[in-house]
């Protein structure tokens, strides 16, 4: 167990500073790149070789990594240009919009998704399976910005239900859980066809072990077979998926928020790639990596927990 | 006859995925799901391929006549845009733009998922550790930053779409190769090669390739789907193609203001797209029923 996560940690480190080098790289490596940056399109060449020299931009790019590196582990994640303000003070903020959005969505993909992938799983090739599997491509292939239209012009333009945008501002006499409907919706949508395609999967699988043959021939009522002796073990192999599931949920809402001006984690890292605000990008970056690595490693540990075979050996 | 009178394994070996592609076209009639896939992916193709035929007007021309009623109409069958330009003809030349950069991304993405999966899965060691390491780390970046700093950072244009595309595919490609290149290479066949004196190459890319083409085929009609829906998602985060040209996201991006008065102008672009996803993925579904079937 210490082993496990030993290893896992260790792994999460050197995830952390590979990317956060690469990324420090991207943005910086140029000497004037980021004073130019910080400045804009229309400050003088002289202006941005001193703005160089004043930030020590000149050194070389190992220097100024160790450094920010340095400052990072200190919790000084630097100064967003866009914002104007502590990159800290902005990152908080919107990822705890975004955690909002993304609590939400994943406490309605799970029921969902196992609900609808077991009863797809549980006779294979029925009309419901087909209906169910089918359902999950249609609606996983429609990019989230082309859902969000068509529900804004349902919801929205035709009855007039629900708002466009989700600002998290009342003032315009919205309600707050009415803005996080659709912002939802889409979410919902565009993630829950393929954790559904992953339950069915290893529910059809699970179905075809002797246990269930034995359950079934031993005359346990079809409900029984399904909830007692099929369900435990067709949620193993998903289980990772579905944790899985809090990355797209939590970096990758990008597009959401940009359709309903959510002002959330997503578009901030938008925002700050559009305005080229390294500060912001770095840290938002390293975040993003941290969440992902660490769903991974949660989601190695839960495996173990319920898988009985991999716990003991 | 020619090839009767000199049945080479070396031939006979290169022509084995052509006859196999066409008998798993053939399969294809037996999955309905499969069938509207390939129906849906064929009809963009062909609206792509025949696009200055099919396009009343030039996509770019600005008609401000219509504009006092955009909506369709008998001359602009789906109306026009914010602009006055008619959505028939973007649309049509949308479907050429995402059809060149997407099929260009994803084969660049499998070239080198290809040789670096084959390189990793056949030689294994320390080579396949540090790929694996390095393939382990890109993938833990979330995608779509990844493209934004991409784009962002050196601008946005179609080789640097590429790139973005290239950059995230092909760590998982490498994954998928690597596995199948680690069991395909235990098989009789490559032994044989191997006591026949063939290169590593000869041995990599004509026995083990070929042999690992049905997930291979699968996963490269998921990754277009893919693939598309990163180019509209770049078009509409205003990171895609630069205007005037249309592309489907940019043309959303575009019209989305307009929603409450003209939502034809962001459906259109949005239906087209979606369609196109949802065949390739139908497509992909199809072809792995029929593979399962075997």
């Amino acid at each position: 167990m210490t082993a496990f996560f030993a290893k896992r940690a260790g792994y999460l480190l050197l995830t952390m500073v590979v990317v956060s080098f690469a990324i420090f790289t991207i943005m910086e490596f140029t000497p004037g790149q980021v004073a130019r940056k910080v400045l804009g399109p229309f400050a003088t060449q002289l202006q941005v070789d001193m703005l160089t020299e004043e930030m020590g931009l000149n050194r070389p790019v190992v220097v100024r990594y160790l450094e920010w590196a340095g400052n990072v582990l200190q919790g000084d994640l630097g100064r967003s240009t866009l914002y104007k303000q502590p990159v800290a003070n902005v990152l908080w903020d919107r990822l705890g919009n975004t955690a909002i959005l993304a609590a939400i969505a994943f406490a309605i993909i799970v029921p969902a998704s196992i609900i609808l992938g077991v009863a797809a799983g549980m006779r294979e090739a029925s009309l419901l399976d087909r209906t169910i599997s089918i359902g999950g491509i249609v609606t996983t292939s429609i990019p989230e910005f082309a859902s969000g239209v068509f529900l804004v012009s349902i919801f929205v333009i035709w009855l007039g239900w629900l708002p466009g945008t989700s600002t998290l501002n009342t003032g315009g006499g919205w309600p707050l859980a009415s803005q996080l409907v659709l912002p939802v919706a889409v979410m919902v949508l565009y993630d829950l066809g393929y954790v559904v395609r992953m339950v069915r999967a290893s529910m059809v699988e699970v179905m075809t072990r002797p246990y269930i043959r034995t359950a079934i021939l031993k005359g346990l009522s079809f409900r029984d077979v399904i909830l007692k002796h099929a369900l435990r073990n067709a949620m193993i192999a998903p289980f990772t998926v579905i944790l899985l599931q809090i990355n797209y949920l939590v970096t990758g809402v990008v597009v959401v928020e940009a359709v309903f001006a959510y002002p959330g984690f997503g578009r901030l890292i938008l925002e700050a790639g559009l305005s080229q605000d390294v500060a912001v990008i770095e840290a938002a970056t390293l975040v993003a990596v941290f969440i992902t690595v660490m769903a991974q490693i949660i989601g190695d540990f839960g495996y173990m927990l319920l898988n009985p075979r991999i716990r003991f050996s | 006859m020619a090839v009767e009178t000199s049945p080479g394994p070396t031939r006979r070996s290169l022509l084995a995925p052509v006859t196999g592609r066409l008998r798993q076209i053939a399969l294809l009639r037996e999955s309905p799901v499969g069938m509207v896939g390939a129906a849906l992916v064929l009809f963009w193709a062909l609206v792509a391929l025949f696009a200055p035929f099919l396009a009343p007007y030039d996509p770019n021309a600005n008609d401000y006549l219509a504009l006092a009623d955009p909506t369709p109409s008998a001359e602009h069958w789906l109306g026009t845009d914010n602009q006055g330009r008619d959505m028939l003809s973007r649309v049509i030349w949308g479907s050429r733009t995402v059809l060149t950069v997407a099929p260009i991304a994803v084969i660049c993405a499998y070239v080198i998922g290809c040789l670096f999966g084959l390189l990793a899965g056949y030689y294994r060691g320390w080579m396949d550790t540090v790929m694996m390491r390095i393939a382990d780390i890109i993938l833990s970046f979330p995608v779509i930053i990844l493209y934004i700093i991409i784009i962002a950072t050196y601008g946005p244009s179609a080789a640097n779409i590429v790139i973005a595309v290239t950059f995230t595919a092909a760590p998982q490609i490498i994954r998928i190769v690597r596995g199948l290149t680690l069991e395909i290479r235990e098989r009789d066949y490559v032994a044989a090669a191997k006591m026949r004196g063939e290169s590593t190459w000869y041995i990599m890319l004509v026995e083990i390739l070929p042999n690992a083409r049905g997930p291979l085929i699968v996963d490269a009609c998921l990754r277009m789907g893919y693939t598309i829906i990163a180019i509209g998602v770049l078009g509409f985060l205003g990171l895609g193609l630069p205007p005037p040209d249309p592309d489907w996201g940019g043309m959303v991006k575009d019209t989305y203001g307009f929603m409450s008065i003209w939502p034809h102008m962001a459906l259109i672009p949005c239906a087209a797209i979606s369609s196109l996803v949802v065949g390739f993925n139908l497509l992909a579904d199809g072809l792995r029923e029929i593979s399962l079937r075997d």
